[in-house]
């Protein structure tokens, strides 16, 4: 029986819908790859003789008479130390017109890290901007997603992140690029000399969506070969995972699931949950960061793809345009960094913690206000001070363009403490009032 | 003569199996999978089709492939070596689990077999006994972790041999017990147990009566949880579920703590792992991992093991609450579980209810929740769970499936709010929303006022009420403008402002603040309540804002420095002057 396993050869469809074919056939492993006219499929589901097949790449134009091959394994991807500076399509194909890589091959969407052989993420990934560094600060190991709606320059915000963060390597898995988007993150690679440290996994929307369902695993499964085998510090980037959502609510629709919230498969957590948590501190240094994007709908984060997504990441950074300092901001109200207080006093200055949640407090203080300036209602001394430092804080610290080091934020924020508040308004701890309040 | 059978078709982790033989509902059964054993449950028999959860991946299993059923619903196994465990939702020890990755279908013994307890005995040759009575017990790290006959047993026994006082390890036998008809079995330290069936072996499960400390102001002076009671914390995310969470694990007044971490974060069981090694328990002193077994089947592990994982919890929990201990279990979160029966539900296509929810899913909740609370033991003692769980609510609308059952089966609620959370304002648990239906208990109100000081519950429905009166007048202003109202308005605001600062907020990463104890409690609700029982005179709202301004800035401090020390008292001084001259 084992022995027959492999090429086995159908030639008769029973049923086909956009993204699925379904034939009899025997012998057949669940997650198994085949290929269909052609087209690279995998089996989601056997009934008796019966089998699913997802095709990838779409079943335009496959006939019920379609020639289908078992191939006997699961997805794999070829590593080895020659990914580094290559682009491959989500079948891990190169697509930069370099050679094949010779490796190892691995299967793809592997067994979890045993969570007690993890480390606890220690070590801050500084990125110049003041709205991630000192009020979300992003340890190695973490997750985190951009939440931005689809106006925002969220792509050039998560290429800057990345060439300024301290990593080995850096892995991008783009789904549904535009194809601009992608010749601007080749652009932005090469121009920083960075190519060499850099692995690309990418599906543009010429390309057809069910293939984009391969990308994280194909790119977190590159990622583990430089993490877990080289110890390295990988950074992930994947773009854009609402993309991806949308293709596996494709996938289940065709395969009659019952959708739940937001038209999603029911299984849309887990689903998400084993790709981000893919995001470790080894015990032997090498680690795994994720970054993603998530585009919202018009701000919606109830919305069933950021909200289970902000339930599995460790924060989430938003993006909003400030119309006050007229700057692409990172909200400091919704954003978060959960792994930020690992490294917030540790490793940064020991009034870090107090100087964000006060400047915060009095941000939202100045939204306050401007609520009632807008009902049309005298403002106090103290609404207009807080309005005026709200404008200031949006400028020189929040706005996404600022590349100064932490020290040098919160040297900022208490010169903006000075300027527009007494100590008492701060409420920060006298110790430390004692010793960093400017004269 | 146990059934097998064969895998007949797959979807994801749903399998069929055709079956030979007679199958239960619940069974456990394995899956040869090209030679790895894959565990599965059967949660649904139609004819001779067996539906079974498998709790790994199913990738390369298949049809055909051969299917081996054990006769017994899904067990933990009980005794001694519990405490500072960490396993898997099917309780496979994870630290004993070889290289990096978790490996499918490698199971792990849960308990160490060789280790030697120091073994005392309680019962006597000639006893009667029942089942839950206890036989003997060991010392756990500083526990006496009692050996007791066998939950399973039916009727009286009669102890004929237990083992003198000595080293033994969990496989000896330490007793043999004659049953009516005079036949023997020996007793060893551990004993099995089907995680879906709830423990009995107690005399009766009266109401709660008294309260169990957590050192977080806002549930131990606003909305307490009792010993043995039920609690809930809904929130979005990004309010603090899981730092609140950990701190009652923390700082909990109890013996044991589960911590079931149900479909979370890894890194969060990691934090876990890393810090309560190190942390003290704040009531006796002793490592906090000493006193705590963890249940962690995170987002990225197989999702059937979930549900498993709670009950896996509950019944350890039941097991040390019948030594007589105090037990809290903690469960992060409540909702993945349910995610997790939707997502069979779904494969099974079942007729699904709202939100795709399974029907029963109210009645599961429920049922689980019931299993927590105060027992009365056969020897007279008390023993008690007390649970507390996290629900994730979609899109942070409480409106939904999860929260509403769950509302139905917890006597306390700790709503997290989003804008309290976005203002920074910590712990964000609404005060208003929230609730504990135990300060309604004669029996809390008066141990309450025997324990902290007499009238105290009607001091704390008096400080939700300035809460409540401070948001009428903060709406008022928000419509009129603070000119629009008189000036006592302002004065309400603040006050509502300055209970807020004092008591609802708390830092739970500040080695000070993070921790109150009652006494502490006490002291401080009765000192901000005395500031806002007395009326002041403000020549306009900009005076009041900074009076209040500079007495939210003492007081808290106060809050930072150590109770009753130098620093506190010297604060409480200019507090004092701040308020006669204010007059």
């Amino acid at each position: 029986m084992a022995n027959k396993a492999y090429q086995r050869i159908y030639t008769q469809l029973e049923s086909i819908t956009k993204a699925t074919v379904a034939l009899k056939a025997t012998g057949v492993a669940n997650d198994e790859l085949a290929v269909v006219d052609g087209k690279l499929a995998q089996v989601v589901k056997t009934k008796g003789d019966l089998v699913t097949l997802q095709v990838f790449s779409g079943t335009e134009g496959i006939p019920t008479d379609a020639e289908v091959t078992f191939l006997g394994h699961p997805p794999v991807l070829k590593v080895s130390d020659e990914l580094s500076g290559r682009f491959f399509n989500a079948y891990g194909e190169p697509i930069d017109g370099g050679p094949e890589i010779e490796g190892e091959e691995r299967q793809i969407g592997g067994p979890s890290v045993n969570p007690y052989r993890r480390k606890q993420p220690s070590q801050l990934i500084p990125t110049g901007i003041a709205g991630i560094d000192l009020n979300n600060t992003i340890v190695s190991g973490q997750k985190i997603p951009f939440f931005a709606d689809p106006d925002q320059p969220y792509n050039n915000v998560m290429a800057q992140v990345a060439l300024r963060a301290d990593v080995d390597k850096i892995i991008l898995g783009g789904m549904g690029l535009s194809n601009d988007d992608y010749l601007y993150f080749r652009h932005e690679f090469e121009s920083a000399g960075a190519l060499d440290k850099i692995i690309s996994f990418v599906n543009t929307t010429e390309q057809p969506p069910v293939e984009r369902l391969l990308i994280p695993d194909m790119a977190l499964t590159a990622a583990e070969y430089f993490a877990v085998d080289r110890n390295e510090k990988v950074l992930v980037l994947l773009t854009d995972m609402t993309l991806y959502a949308d293709a596996l609510s494709i996938v289940s629709n065709r395969m009659d699931q019952i959708p739940s919230k937001d038209s999603m498969p029911g299984s849309l957590y887990s689903d998400l949950a084993k790709i981000y948590e893919k995001a470790v501190q080894l015990p032997d240094g090498g680690s795994i960061t994720i970054i993603a994007v998530t585009t919202l709908n018009d701000g919606d984060i109830t919305h069933a793809i950021p909200d289970n997504t902000g339930y599995i990441t460790e924060g989430q950074l938003y993006l909003r345009a400030d119309p006050d300092s007229g700057k692409v901001i990172i909200d400091p109200f919704r954003s978060l960094s959960r792994l930020k207080q690992l490294v917030i006093g540790k490793q940064t200055r020991e009034d870090h913690n107090q100087v964000m949640n006060t400047a915060v407090r009095l941000y939202s203080d100045a939204r306050n206000a401007k609520t009632k300036l807008e009902n049309g209602f005298d403002l106090s001394d103290y609404d207009l001070r807080c309005l005026d430092f709200a404008k200031e804080y949006a400028t020189r610290l929040l706005a996404i363009d600022v590349n100064i080091s932490i020290n040098e934020m919160l040297d900022t924020t208490w010169e903006l403490f000075g300027k527009y508040f007494s100590k008492a308004e701060t409420g920060i701890r006298q110790a430390l009032i004692d010793k960093y309040w400017p004269n | 003569m146990k059934s097998t059978g064969k895998v007949t078709g797959i979807v994801s982790n749903l399998v069929t199996v055709l079956v030979d033989g007679p199958v239960s509902e619940n069974e456990i059964c394995y899956i040869d999978c090209s030679g790895t054993r894959l565990m599965a449950e059967v949660i649904k028999v139609n004819g001779k089709n067996a539906s079974v959860q498998v709790f790994e991946s199913t990738r390369g299993l298949k049809n055909g492939d051969p299917v081996e059923f054990e006769d017994r619903m899904l067990e933990v196994t009980l005794g001694p070596g519990l405490l500072s465990s960490c396993y898997d939702g099917l309780q496979n020890n994870l630290t004993t689990m070889t290289g990096v990755f978790l490996k499918r279908g490698e199971y792990t013994e849960p308990l160490d077999r060789t280790k030697l307890w120091d073994f005392t005995p309680i019962a006597a040759p000639g006893d009667r006994v029942i089942a839950a009575d206890w036989l003997g017990e060991v010392k756990e790290g500083w526990l006496p972790h009692k050996i007791m006959v066998p939950f399973a047993f039916q009727g009286e026994y009669t102890v004929k041999s237990i083992v003198p006082a000595g080293q033994y390890n969990i496989d000896t036998v330490i007793a043999v017990l004659t049953d009516g008809n005079g036949n023997d079995t020996d007793i060893t330290m551990t004993q099995k147990w089907p995680v879906k069936v709830a423990v009995k072996g107690y005399r009766e499960k009266p109401r709660p009566s008294r309260i169990m400390e957590t050192g977080v102001r806002t549930i131990d002076t606003l909305n307490p949880i009792a010993e043995g009671g039920t609690g809930f914390i809904p929130g979005p995310f990004g309010c603090g579920k899981t730092v609140l969470q950990h701190a009652i694990a923390k700082q909990g007044d109890a013996e044991v703590i589960v911590m079931a971490a149900c479909g979370e974060r890894a890194n969060e069981v990691v934090e876990i792992f890393t810090e309560f090694p190190e942390l003290i328990d704040p009531h006796t002193g002793r490592h906090l991992m000493e006193r705590t077994t963890i249940i962690c089947n995170t987002s990225n592990m197989p999702v059937a093991a979930r549900e498993a994982s709670v009950y896996t919890a509950m019944t350890i929990c039941e097991y040390y609450r019948a030594m007589g201990l105090k037990v809290l279990l903690l469960a992060d979160s409540t909702s993945r579980w349910a995610q997790a029966l939707r997502e069979m539900s779904n494969r099974m296509e079942e007729l699904p209810g709202a939100d795709a929810f399974p029907v029963d899913l109210s009645a599961i909740i429920s049922n689980f929740y019931a299993r927590a609370g105060m027992v009365v033991l056969n020897n007279g003692k008390t023993g008690s769970v007390t649970f507390i769980g996290t629900v994730s609510p979609a899109g942070g609308n409480l409106k939904e499936p999860v929260t509403e059952s769950t509302k139905k089966a917890a006597r306390c609620f700790y709503a997290l709010e989003q804008n309290r959370a976005d203002k920074k304002r910590y712990p964000a648990v609404n005060p208003i929303d929230s609730y504990s239906k135990y300060l309604e208990y004669p029996e809390i109100q008066q141990y309450l006022s025997e324990k902290v000081t007499p009238g105290w519950v009607d001091m704390v429905n008096r400080t939700k009420n300035i809460i409540r009166k401070g948001r009428e007048a903060q709406e008022q202003i928000n419509i009129l403008g603070d000119d629009g109202v008189p000036m006592n308005y302002h004065e309400q605001f603040w006050k509502s402002e300055l209970v807020d600062f004092i008591i609802l907020q708390q830092d739970a990463f500040d080695p000070v603040d993070s921790v109150t104890p009652m006494e502490r409690q006490e002291y401080m609700l009765e000192l901000v309540i005395g500031i806002c029982d007395r009326s002041f005179e403000f020549e306009d709202f900009g005076q009041c804002r900074t009076f209040f301004n500079e007495m939210i800035n003492l007081l808290r401090q106060m809050n930072y420095s150590e109770f009753r020390s130098e620093d506190f008292n010297g604060y409480q001084e200019q507090l004092n002057n701040l308020i006669s001259n204010g007059k």
